[in-house]
Protein backbone atom coordinates (compact mmCIF):
# COMPACT_ATOMS: atom_id res chain seq x y z
CA UNK A 1 0.00 0.00 0.00
CA UNK A 2 3.05 2.35 0.84
CA UNK A 3 4.51 1.44 -2.75
CA UNK A 4 1.32 1.87 -4.06
CA UNK A 5 0.77 5.64 -2.55
CA UNK A 6 4.67 6.53 -3.12
CA UNK A 7 3.80 5.73 -6.78
CA UNK A 8 0.86 7.62 -7.29
CA UNK A 9 2.14 10.59 -5.37
CA UNK A 10 5.42 10.77 -7.68
CA UNK A 11 2.66 10.05 -11.03
CA UNK A 12 0.72 13.19 -9.50
CA UNK A 13 4.20 15.45 -9.11
CA UNK A 14 4.84 14.58 -12.74
CA UNK A 15 1.42 15.69 -14.07
CA UNK A 16 1.10 18.90 -11.98
CA UNK A 17 3.96 20.01 -13.22
CA UNK A 18 3.16 21.27 -16.58
CA UNK A 19 0.42 22.56 -15.05
CA UNK A 20 2.56 24.67 -12.53
CA UNK A 21 4.43 25.71 -15.50
CA UNK A 22 1.48 27.29 -16.82
CA UNK A 23 0.57 28.82 -13.75
CA UNK A 24 3.71 30.26 -13.37
CA UNK A 25 3.46 32.50 -16.68
CA UNK A 26 -0.71 33.18 -15.34
CA UNK A 27 0.30 34.26 -11.81
CA UNK A 28 2.74 36.66 -13.05
CA UNK A 29 0.60 38.15 -15.33
CA UNK A 30 -1.59 38.29 -11.68
CA UNK A 31 1.30 39.44 -10.06
CA UNK A 32 1.35 42.59 -11.83
CA UNK A 33 -2.12 43.28 -11.26
CA UNK A 34 -1.41 42.76 -7.53
CA UNK A 35 0.40 45.49 -7.52
CA UNK A 36 -1.20 48.35 -8.86
CA UNK A 37 -3.61 47.15 -5.89
CA UNK A 38 -1.05 47.70 -3.46
CA UNK A 39 -0.14 44.30 -2.90
CA UNK A 40 3.46 43.49 -1.42
CA UNK A 41 5.32 40.09 -2.42
CA UNK A 42 4.49 38.36 0.46
CA UNK A 43 0.68 39.47 0.62
CA UNK A 44 0.76 38.35 -3.09
CA UNK A 45 2.04 35.00 -2.36
CA UNK A 46 -0.47 34.42 0.50
CA UNK A 47 -3.50 35.45 -1.44
CA UNK A 48 -2.67 33.44 -3.95
CA UNK A 49 -1.82 30.53 -1.83
CA UNK A 50 -5.29 30.68 0.07
CA UNK A 51 -7.18 30.96 -3.42
CA UNK A 52 -5.44 29.86 -6.34
CA UNK A 53 -7.54 31.33 -8.49
CA UNK A 54 -6.88 33.41 -11.14
CA UNK A 55 -10.32 35.40 -11.85
CA UNK A 56 -11.41 35.39 -8.76
CA UNK A 57 -8.11 36.41 -7.53
CA UNK A 58 -8.53 39.06 -10.22
CA UNK A 59 -11.63 40.51 -9.23
CA UNK A 60 -10.55 40.53 -5.46
CA UNK A 61 -7.38 43.03 -6.68
CA UNK A 62 -9.74 45.36 -8.72
CA UNK A 63 -11.84 45.81 -5.44
CA UNK A 64 -9.26 45.90 -3.07
CA UNK A 65 -7.44 48.72 -5.70
CA UNK A 66 -11.29 50.50 -5.17
CA UNK A 67 -11.29 50.85 -1.74
CA UNK A 68 -14.08 48.61 -1.82
CA UNK A 69 -15.61 46.93 1.66
CA UNK A 70 -15.38 43.72 3.38
CA UNK A 71 -18.35 42.48 2.68
CA UNK A 72 -18.35 43.21 -1.14
CA UNK A 73 -14.72 41.45 -1.54
CA UNK A 74 -16.48 38.82 -0.17
CA UNK A 75 -19.43 38.85 -3.04
CA UNK A 76 -17.04 39.27 -6.08
CA UNK A 77 -15.19 36.29 -4.75
CA UNK A 78 -18.15 34.22 -4.25
CA UNK A 79 -19.41 35.06 -7.65
CA UNK A 80 -15.98 34.32 -9.78
CA UNK A 81 -15.22 31.16 -7.94
CA UNK A 82 -18.87 30.02 -7.75
CA UNK A 83 -17.79 27.52 -10.47
CA UNK A 84 -15.88 25.68 -8.06
CA UNK A 85 -19.35 24.87 -6.32
CA UNK A 86 -19.74 22.47 -9.20
CA UNK A 87 -16.07 20.96 -8.84
CA UNK A 88 -16.05 19.81 -5.94
CA UNK A 89 -19.55 18.54 -6.22
CA UNK A 90 -18.71 16.43 -9.26
CA UNK A 91 -15.68 15.41 -7.33
CA UNK A 92 -17.59 14.52 -3.74
CA UNK A 93 -19.26 11.71 -6.35
CA UNK A 94 -15.90 10.19 -7.19
CA UNK A 95 -14.63 9.45 -3.85
CA UNK A 96 -14.59 5.33 -2.61
CA UNK A 97 -16.67 5.37 0.53
CA UNK A 98 -13.92 4.64 2.90
CA UNK A 99 -12.09 8.29 1.91
CA UNK A 100 -11.64 10.08 5.28
CA UNK A 101 -12.86 13.41 5.85
CA UNK A 102 -9.20 14.75 5.97
CA UNK A 103 -8.30 13.41 2.55
CA UNK A 104 -11.89 14.69 1.09
CA UNK A 105 -10.59 18.06 2.51
CA UNK A 106 -6.84 17.92 1.40
CA UNK A 107 -8.06 17.35 -2.23
CA UNK A 108 -10.75 19.94 -2.17
CA UNK A 109 -8.56 22.83 -0.71
CA UNK A 110 -6.77 22.07 -4.71
CA UNK A 111 -9.96 22.31 -6.97
CA UNK A 112 -8.48 24.19 -9.84
CA UNK A 113 -9.80 24.24 -13.24
CA UNK A 114 -6.53 22.12 -14.32
CA UNK A 115 -6.12 20.29 -10.83
CA UNK A 116 -9.96 19.08 -11.01
CA UNK A 117 -9.24 17.90 -14.94
CA UNK A 118 -6.73 15.78 -13.32
CA UNK A 119 -8.76 14.30 -10.65
CA UNK A 120 -11.41 13.36 -12.47
CA UNK A 121 -9.32 12.02 -15.42
CA UNK A 122 -9.90 8.44 -13.42
CA UNK A 123 -13.12 7.27 -12.34
CA UNK A 124 -12.22 7.45 -8.74
CA UNK A 125 -10.17 10.00 -7.16
CA UNK A 126 -6.69 9.01 -5.74
CA UNK A 127 -5.77 11.59 -2.59
CA UNK A 128 -2.31 10.85 -2.74
CA UNK A 129 -1.56 11.56 -6.81
CA UNK A 130 -3.69 14.98 -6.52
CA UNK A 131 -1.56 15.81 -3.39
CA UNK A 132 1.77 15.39 -5.67
CA UNK A 133 0.06 17.08 -8.35
CA UNK A 134 -0.84 20.03 -6.03
CA UNK A 135 2.79 20.23 -4.54
CA UNK A 136 4.10 20.74 -8.18
CA UNK A 137 2.01 23.42 -9.41
CA UNK A 138 0.33 25.45 -6.44
CA UNK A 139 3.56 26.31 -5.37
CA UNK A 140 4.34 27.99 -8.57
CA UNK A 141 1.22 29.79 -8.74
CA UNK A 142 2.17 31.45 -5.61
CA UNK A 143 5.87 32.23 -6.79
CA UNK A 144 4.87 33.33 -9.83
CA UNK A 145 2.50 35.77 -8.44
CA UNK A 146 5.25 37.20 -5.70
CA UNK A 147 7.37 37.23 -8.72
CA UNK A 148 4.58 39.47 -11.15
CA UNK A 149 5.02 41.79 -7.67
CA UNK A 150 8.29 42.28 -7.68
CA UNK A 151 8.61 42.64 -11.42
CA UNK A 152 6.39 45.01 -11.08
CA UNK A 153 8.47 47.17 -8.87
CA UNK A 154 11.57 47.14 -11.06
CA UNK A 155 10.77 47.21 -14.55
CA UNK A 156 9.94 50.43 -16.54
CA UNK A 157 6.32 51.94 -16.24
CA UNK A 158 6.26 50.73 -20.17
CA UNK A 159 7.10 47.74 -20.08
CA UNK A 160 4.50 46.94 -16.72
CA UNK A 161 1.76 48.44 -19.22
CA UNK A 162 2.58 46.34 -21.67
CA UNK A 163 2.74 43.23 -18.91
CA UNK A 164 -0.74 43.88 -17.36
CA UNK A 165 -1.80 43.48 -21.25
CA UNK A 166 -0.70 40.07 -20.69
CA UNK A 167 -3.50 38.35 -18.44
CA UNK A 168 -6.47 39.61 -20.58
CA UNK A 169 -5.16 37.91 -23.37
CA UNK A 170 -4.94 34.39 -21.29
CA UNK A 171 -8.75 35.42 -20.40
CA UNK A 172 -9.30 35.41 -24.07
CA UNK A 173 -7.33 32.47 -24.52
CA UNK A 174 -9.67 31.15 -22.24
CA UNK A 175 -13.10 32.51 -23.52
CA UNK A 176 -12.44 32.76 -27.62
CA UNK A 177 -12.12 29.17 -27.87
CA UNK A 178 -15.15 28.41 -26.61
CA UNK A 179 -17.01 31.14 -27.91
CA UNK A 180 -15.87 29.54 -31.12
CA UNK A 181 -17.63 26.34 -30.37
CA UNK A 182 -20.47 27.35 -28.53
CA UNK A 183 -22.90 29.92 -30.18
CA UNK A 184 -24.68 30.60 -26.17
CA UNK A 185 -21.10 31.12 -25.37
CA UNK A 186 -20.51 33.83 -28.30
CA UNK A 187 -23.07 35.47 -27.82
CA UNK A 188 -22.61 35.71 -24.31
CA UNK A 189 -18.98 37.05 -24.84
CA UNK A 190 -20.46 39.77 -27.44
CA UNK A 191 -23.50 40.43 -24.40
CA UNK A 192 -20.47 41.05 -21.72
CA UNK A 193 -18.26 43.05 -23.86
CA UNK A 194 -21.20 45.37 -25.05
CA UNK A 195 -22.53 45.53 -21.53
CA UNK A 196 -19.12 46.14 -20.00
CA UNK A 197 -18.31 49.09 -22.34
CA UNK A 198 -21.62 50.75 -21.67
CA UNK A 199 -21.86 50.69 -18.12
CA UNK A 200 -18.48 52.03 -17.68
CA UNK A 201 -19.31 54.82 -20.37
CA UNK A 202 -22.80 55.42 -21.16
CA UNK A 203 -24.82 54.19 -17.89
CA UNK A 204 -24.73 56.73 -15.01
CA UNK A 205 -25.85 55.00 -12.34
CA UNK A 206 -23.18 52.45 -13.35
CA UNK A 207 -20.53 54.71 -14.10
CA UNK A 208 -20.57 55.74 -10.35
CA UNK A 209 -20.06 52.04 -9.12
CA UNK A 210 -16.14 51.13 -8.98
CA UNK A 211 -15.40 48.39 -11.82
CA UNK A 212 -14.87 46.03 -9.60
CA UNK A 213 -18.87 46.17 -8.40
CA UNK A 214 -19.60 46.24 -12.17
CA UNK A 215 -17.87 43.38 -12.50
CA UNK A 216 -19.84 41.04 -10.06
CA UNK A 217 -23.31 42.85 -11.18
CA UNK A 218 -22.99 42.33 -15.06
CA UNK A 219 -21.80 38.90 -14.16
CA UNK A 220 -24.91 37.58 -12.28
CA UNK A 221 -26.96 39.72 -14.56
CA UNK A 222 -25.58 38.40 -18.23
CA UNK A 223 -25.59 34.62 -16.63
CA UNK A 224 -28.73 34.80 -15.21
CA UNK A 225 -30.09 35.80 -18.16
CA UNK A 226 -28.24 33.43 -20.57
CA UNK A 227 -29.64 30.58 -17.70
CA UNK A 228 -33.11 31.25 -18.13
CA UNK A 229 -32.76 31.47 -22.19
CA UNK A 230 -31.04 28.86 -22.68
CA UNK A 231 -30.54 26.39 -19.70
CA UNK A 232 -27.46 23.90 -20.37
CA UNK A 233 -28.66 19.65 -20.00
CA UNK A 234 -29.42 18.70 -16.27
CA UNK A 235 -26.47 16.07 -16.48
CA UNK A 236 -24.17 18.42 -15.62
CA UNK A 237 -21.11 16.28 -16.31
CA UNK A 238 -20.21 19.15 -18.64
CA UNK A 239 -18.75 21.27 -15.90
CA UNK A 240 -14.64 21.22 -16.73
CA UNK B 1 -3.49 50.67 4.56
CA UNK B 2 -1.53 47.03 4.64
CA UNK B 3 -4.80 45.85 7.63
CA UNK B 4 -7.11 46.21 4.96
CA UNK B 5 -5.40 44.67 2.10
CA UNK B 6 -4.30 41.83 4.77
CA UNK B 7 -8.15 41.52 6.12
CA UNK B 8 -9.32 41.64 2.14
CA UNK B 9 -6.85 38.40 1.64
CA UNK B 10 -8.35 36.39 4.32
CA UNK B 11 -11.51 37.56 2.85
CA UNK B 12 -10.96 36.36 -0.68
CA UNK B 13 -9.35 32.92 0.56
CA UNK B 14 -11.63 32.41 2.99
CA UNK B 15 -14.73 32.70 0.86
CA UNK B 16 -13.04 30.58 -1.91
CA UNK B 17 -12.27 27.46 0.34
CA UNK B 18 -15.46 27.58 1.59
CA UNK B 19 -16.73 27.23 -1.95
CA UNK B 20 -14.50 24.45 -2.64
CA UNK B 21 -14.63 22.13 0.87
CA UNK B 22 -18.84 22.35 1.58
CA UNK B 23 -19.66 20.13 -1.24
CA UNK B 24 -17.06 17.81 0.16
CA UNK B 25 -18.41 18.16 3.81
CA UNK B 26 -22.02 19.06 4.71
CA UNK B 27 -23.89 19.43 1.68
CA UNK B 28 -22.85 16.12 -0.40
CA UNK B 29 -25.82 15.69 -2.44
CA UNK B 30 -25.37 16.49 -6.36
CA UNK B 31 -26.75 19.96 -7.48
CA UNK B 32 -30.23 18.99 -9.43
CA UNK B 33 -31.61 23.27 -9.91
CA UNK B 34 -31.33 23.22 -13.89
CA UNK B 35 -30.88 27.22 -12.75
CA UNK B 36 -28.22 27.46 -10.93
CA UNK B 37 -26.37 24.85 -12.97
CA UNK B 38 -26.76 26.93 -16.10
CA UNK B 39 -25.64 29.80 -14.29
CA UNK B 40 -22.69 28.33 -13.25
CA UNK B 41 -22.06 27.09 -16.62
CA UNK B 42 -22.17 30.72 -17.96
CA UNK B 43 -19.95 32.57 -15.09
CA UNK B 44 -16.68 32.00 -16.24
CA UNK B 45 -16.81 33.14 -19.87
CA UNK B 46 -19.35 35.91 -19.06
CA UNK B 47 -17.35 36.89 -15.81
CA UNK B 48 -14.08 37.10 -18.06
CA UNK B 49 -15.51 38.91 -20.95
CA UNK B 50 -16.53 41.56 -18.43
CA UNK B 51 -13.51 41.90 -16.82
CA UNK B 52 -11.60 41.88 -20.02
CA UNK B 53 -12.84 44.53 -22.45
CA UNK B 54 -13.21 47.57 -22.17
CA UNK B 55 -10.34 47.62 -19.05
CA UNK B 56 -7.72 45.99 -21.96
CA UNK B 57 -8.27 49.24 -24.05
CA UNK B 58 -7.69 51.39 -21.33
CA UNK B 59 -4.59 49.67 -19.44
CA UNK B 60 -2.78 50.39 -22.62
CA UNK B 61 -1.19 54.14 -23.39
CA UNK B 62 -3.07 54.76 -25.59
CA UNK B 63 -6.71 53.51 -26.84
CA UNK B 64 -5.24 52.04 -30.07
CA UNK B 65 -2.94 50.31 -28.79
CA UNK B 66 -5.25 48.53 -26.30
CA UNK B 67 -7.92 48.19 -29.56
CA UNK B 68 -4.79 46.35 -31.35
CA UNK B 69 -4.02 44.07 -28.19
CA UNK B 70 -7.66 43.10 -28.40
CA UNK B 71 -8.24 42.26 -31.51
CA UNK B 72 -4.66 40.74 -32.32
CA UNK B 73 -5.35 38.47 -29.15
CA UNK B 74 -9.03 37.92 -29.54
CA UNK B 75 -7.81 36.11 -33.24
CA UNK B 76 -4.80 34.25 -32.44
CA UNK B 77 -7.23 32.77 -29.58
CA UNK B 78 -9.78 32.40 -31.89
CA UNK B 79 -7.73 30.27 -33.81
CA UNK B 80 -6.90 28.08 -30.96
CA UNK B 81 -3.36 29.72 -30.12
CA UNK B 82 -2.53 28.37 -26.56
CA UNK B 83 -2.56 30.62 -23.50
CA UNK B 84 0.89 31.86 -23.15
CA UNK B 85 1.37 32.49 -26.58
CA UNK B 86 -1.66 34.92 -26.91
CA UNK B 87 -0.45 36.33 -23.66
CA UNK B 88 2.86 37.28 -25.29
CA UNK B 89 1.10 38.53 -28.52
CA UNK B 90 -1.31 41.08 -26.30
CA UNK B 91 1.78 42.36 -24.52
CA UNK B 92 3.95 43.04 -27.17
CA UNK B 93 1.05 44.37 -29.79
CA UNK B 94 0.55 46.75 -26.81
CA UNK B 95 4.35 47.55 -26.10
CA UNK B 96 5.19 48.82 -29.62
CA UNK B 97 1.98 50.62 -30.06
CA UNK B 98 2.26 52.02 -27.01
CA UNK B 99 4.99 54.14 -28.58
CA UNK B 100 3.03 55.91 -31.34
Amino acid sequence: MAEQGKRDFLEGLRDGLPIGLGYLAVAFSLGIAARQAGLTAVQGFIASLLSIASAGEYAGFTLIAAQASLAEIALGTLVTNARYLLMSTALSQRFSKDTSLAKRIGVGLGVTDELFGLAIARSLVRPVYQYGAMLSSIPLWCIGTSAGIIAGQLLPSRMVTALSVSLFGMFLAVIMPAARNDRVVRICVIASFAASYAASHFIPLTMAWSSGTRIIALTVFISAIAALVHPVDTEGDDVA
Amino acid sequence: MSTRIWLSIIVMGAVTVAIRLLPLTLIRKPLKNRFLLSFLHYVPYVTLAVMTFPAIVESCETPLAGLAALAVGAYAAWQGANMVSVAAICSITAFILGFI
